[in-house]
């Protein structure tokens, strides 16, 4: 073998002039004006099938190519008529009637038909994928839900199996589960019997702004826009969609220009973009609420006394302020802001003194917290503050990490002493957050309610119980406003929860992009009013 | 010092002597069936092994995919599904033998087959550690020969140093400041992921994909400002990985070369007088061919790997990334598929360094 220093001159020089030649492209990168480019970290996608999607980002992708009979307005985030033009709800409380809308098509081409609604709810009944349970709660079972929802004509009907208030019904529709399919389209796709699933994973058959040209996971999305979009043409013809996890990367293209729009930005980055006016960071608010919880098995969680001085002894503001900045804001209540009833008051702060002196209360003799924390860095972070507060009010905290669906397997066994969680709620209806927190029907091992937060934490929410479900029934929204108010309450006085935060989002614009929607805490991101 | 090795001679008489054609084949045919087993036993054994630790980590793949709402009846028919329900030598039984005809199961999180999305990521990482390790070998051999010739001087302290910084510093660092340098400062080069999002549309939908790899594809397309775009996006990864791997590279070629100029032949040679040059990039250097060939063989495999930082970096879709997520999620087929590629991969660029040995070595043949 020869080593020719000749040509490997030679090859110095390929590479050199390939660079060179690369640079004048690499100059002049630029976002298409037809094309909305978005980075965000995308991993979390697991189908975008609607009746399985149950992840932020295939939401987002879902609210943007399907639409339901009841919809959500970006702008003002109140509900609107979807699908459906108008509905109604029948004195006996438990028959609904759905008008269709006359004219809307597919993007096949295939008008939208009431018989395409039914298909699609029981379909979602029946694949009975995770977000299958938002239709169950209204007694739609694989076995009933052919009977319970039926089409004539233009004019879709639904059963429910109680006197639900009707807000509870609506709320639920806007959720993506409830996103109206090509039923003729999909039936053409069906696997051995999975209703069209499969094929669903990466193509899209809906009425959206858009339509799913390309999806590859772990790596991004186009979506083409369809022209007579019912809710008027998009304004972006295309959205690409780069799956960016590095949050320092998705800065660097935002202030660059390669990108218009950066989702997973953190609170260094942002600082960093200040004074950039080339750029812009909007903020709201997502829907997640972290929350620290305690195993009712262990009894010392049952003392007031001691829960109390807990409460006390977090450092909500300074953890907001300081190692959560910009990622969270103080949230003490269950519902997040933005829903019906939501407290956005503050009774808790930091009390070291109050603390300690409602431990003494309380007769347990050095308390001792063993927490289970996912070994995420955030996580982490706010579970050594806590330890450090705890430890200042004489409470002992034993830090106990782990990988995150190991530490939920152990959650939902009730196996936990005390864990710092977050949860997202599921549609924009409190009885999302209110039926897990503040319900518990059976808080025996066998019941094995691992849908209730409050059974994973063997708590017995008492009459609670009975006041949520009762708010669920509750025709009158003001009542019902009232009623959840006071469940938040209750709850936050005597359960072994401790609401700490509810997420704050920040995204990163191009400074020429106008009307990018996210959703806040009840919808997922719109992309159709987007201009630039 | 090996006797007689002067000039190569006696290798290339020994190569005349060889014994008549049948027995050479019969050789060759004994080589290549005994190669086969071997390759065949490190592919169980390496299936066995990682299957095993698959299924004693405490991660639960059926908590992984239905996430925290799932009911107990999700759960089990979940289970069932996957198979998880079977006796563990059931479970590897049916592997194995999947993985014999090349099917690598299922991802559980894609639902994607594991060999079509592998099929997707590799090239991306294949196409970055080739010319990374092109580069890597472009510099670091010449590099590491000059500092031993001249050991102590500025140009070795220089190697050395250089060697040693891209030894220390982490990879992720090193990325962000190169792209905060070249892409964001400097505008030299192009951002991360492989094309510009107009391109990258256009190869998606207009453009026949050959390869996977895009440097490859875009040519043959004959789309030259393609190419260029995505010459502009890989040169950065690139070179940073293949920084890497020069300092690897050059560190070994300088002492295996300093070892090599000790030799008497070396001395030999200079005595009767034949150039330094020559001496130095013939004769020493053919001479430290062959660990070399390891040491480049080595650091190609593991870039092969794929280089899961700086593919998560420069937003790169490629092997590292794909194992290192499918290991989160505990997408146990994923990864099973991904470690079993690796695996393959070593075994492939062993048994290619193997025959790059006996080019160089005619002991070895």
């Amino acid at each position: 073998m020869k080593f020719d220093p000749i040509r490997r001159g030679f090859g110095v020089a390929a590479v050199a002039a390939l660079m060179l030649g690369a640079a004048p492209a690499a100059l002049f990168a630029a976002t298409p004006a037809d094309t909305l480019v978005i980075a965000e970290a995308i991993d979390d996608i697991v189908s975008l099938d609607p009746g399985e999607a149950y992840e932020f980002s295939g939401l987002d992708l879902v609210n943007n190519t399907y639409d339901g009979l009841v919809e959500i307005d970006p702008t003002t985030l109140a509900m609107m008529p979807g699908l459906a033009e108008s509905w109604s709800v029948a004195d006996d409380g438990v028959t609904y009637t759905f008008k269709m809308k006359a004219g809307l098509t597919f993007a096949s081409g295939n008008p939208v038909r009431a018989e395409d609604a039914a298909y699609s709810l029981q379909r979602a009944v029946k694949i009975n994928k995770t977000p299958a349970f938002i239709l169950n709660q209204f007694g739609w079972t694989a076995d009933n839900v052919d009977s319970m929802i039926t089409a004539k004509d233009d004019v879709l009907t639904l059963k429910v199996d109680k006197p639900y208030a009707p807000t509870f019904l609506y709320n639920c529709l806007t959720a993506g589960v409830a996103s109206i399919v090509d039923a003729e389209t999909v039936k053409t796709h069906d696997v051995g019997g999975d209703m069209g699933n499969a094929w669903l994973h990466e193509n899209t058959a809906g009425t959206g702004a858009y339509i799913l040209k390309s999806f590859k996971p772990n790596e991004g999305y186009v979506l083409e826009a369809r022209p007579g979009y019912w809710r008027g043409d998009a304004k972006i013809a295309k959205i690409y969609m780069t799956h960016v996890p590095e949050a320092a990367t998705e800065r660097l293209q935002l202030e660059k220009g390669d990108i218009d729009i950066a989702r997973t930005l953190t609170p260094v980055d942002i600082a960093g973009m200040a004074g950039n006016a080339d750029v812009k960071i909007q903020q709201d608010v997502g829907g997640q609420v972290y929350y620290l919880a305690f195993n009712q098995k262990n009894e010392q969680y049952k003392n007031a006394k001691f829960l109390d001085a807990m409460r006390w002894a977090v450092d909500y503001q300074g953890m907001a302020d300081t190692i959560m900045k910009g990622t969270v804001v103080v949230h003490q209540s269950f519902l997040p802001q933005g829903y019906l009833g939501a407290l956005d008051d503050q009774p808790y702060k930091l009390d070291i003194a109050k603390a300690k002196q409602l431990v003494a209360d309380s007769g347990i003799k050095d308390p001792k917290v063993v927490l289970s924390v996912r070994n995420a860095a955030d996580r982490m972070d706010v579970a050594q503050s806590i330890q450090n507060t705890f430890g200042q009010a004489g409470i002992t905290v034993e830090l106990k990490t782990g990988e995150g669906a190991e530490q939920l397997k152990e959650y939902r066994a009730r196996q936990h002493d005390a864990t710092l969680q977050t949860w997202g709620p599921d549609y924009p209806d409190p009885n999302t957050n209110s039926s897990t927190f503040a319900e518990n029907p059976d808080n025996s091992d066998a019941a094995n309610n691992t849908g209730y937060l409050a059974w994973r934490n063997a708590y017995d929410p008492g009459e609670m119980t009975a006041m949520s479900k009762a708010a669920v029934l509750e025709r009158d929204p003001d009542k019902r406003k009232a009623m959840y108010e006071e469940i938040e309450k209750k709850h936050r006085e005597t359960s072994p929860f401790i609401l700490m935060f509810q997420q704050a989002r920040n995204t990163g614009l191009r400074a020429g992009v106008q009307g990018f929607y996210t959703g806040g805490a009840i919808d997922a991101a719109a992309y159709w009013l987007v201009t630039k | 010092m090996r006797p007689g090795f002067v000039r190569g001679a006696p290798y290339f008489m020994a190569s005349i002597d060889a014994p008549a054609a049948p027995s050479r084949l019969g050789r060759i045919l004994r080589q290549v069936g005994a190669t086969l087993i071997t390759l065949l036993i490190t592919f169980v054994g390496l299936l066995a092994v990682t299957f095993i630790i698959s299924r004693v980590v405490p991660i639960d793949p059926v908590m992984s995919i239905l996430g925290e709402r799932a009911t107990e009846a999700q759960i089990a028919e979940t289970r069932t599904k996957l198979g998880l329900d079977r006796p563990l030598w059931m479970q590897f039984g049916i592997y194995v033998n999947d993985a014999l005809h090349g099917d690598l199961g299922t991802s559980i999180r894609t639902k994607k087959p594991v060999v079509a999305e592998i099929a997707r990521y590799f090239p991306a990482t294949l196409e970055l550690s080739t010319l990374a390790t092109i580069i890597g070998v472009i510099i670091g051999i010449p590099a590491g020969v000059l500092a031993a010739t001249k050991p102590g001087s500025l140009l070795d302290q220089a190697v050395r140093l250089i060697g040693l910084m891209g030894y220390s510093m982490p990879v992720f660092w090193l990325g962000l400041i190169g792209l905060l340098l070249f892409y964001g400062q400097l505008g030299w080069v192009s951002g991360p992921g492989r094309l510009d999002a107009a391109f990258d549309m256009t190869m998606q939908f207009e453009l026949t994909q050959y390869t996977g790899m895009i440097l490859i594809d875009t040519a043959l397309n004959g789309q030259w400002d393609m190419f260029a775009n995505a010459v502009s996006h890989i040169i950065l990864p690139a070179s940073l990985l293949g920084y890497l791997s020069m300092a690897y590279i050059s560190r070994m070629t300088r002492s295996f070369m300093m070892n090599e100029l000790g030799q008497e032949y070396i001395t030999t040679a200079r005595v009767k007088g034949m150039p330094e040059r020559r001496v130095i990039w013939v004769h020493a250097l053919k001479n430290v061919m062959v660990p070399l060939i390891t040491v480049v063989a080595l650091s190609y495999a593991f870039l092969l790997e794929g280089a899961v930082l700086t593919e998560t970096i420069f937003a790169w879709p490629g092997l590292g990334r794909y194992i290192t997520d499918a290991l989160l999620v505990a997408d146990m087929p994923a990864v099973l598929g991904g470690t079993v590629v690796v695996g393959a991969v070593y075994i492939g660029i062993n048994m290619v360094s193997d025959l790059l040995y006996r080019l160089a070595d005619p002991r070895a043949r």
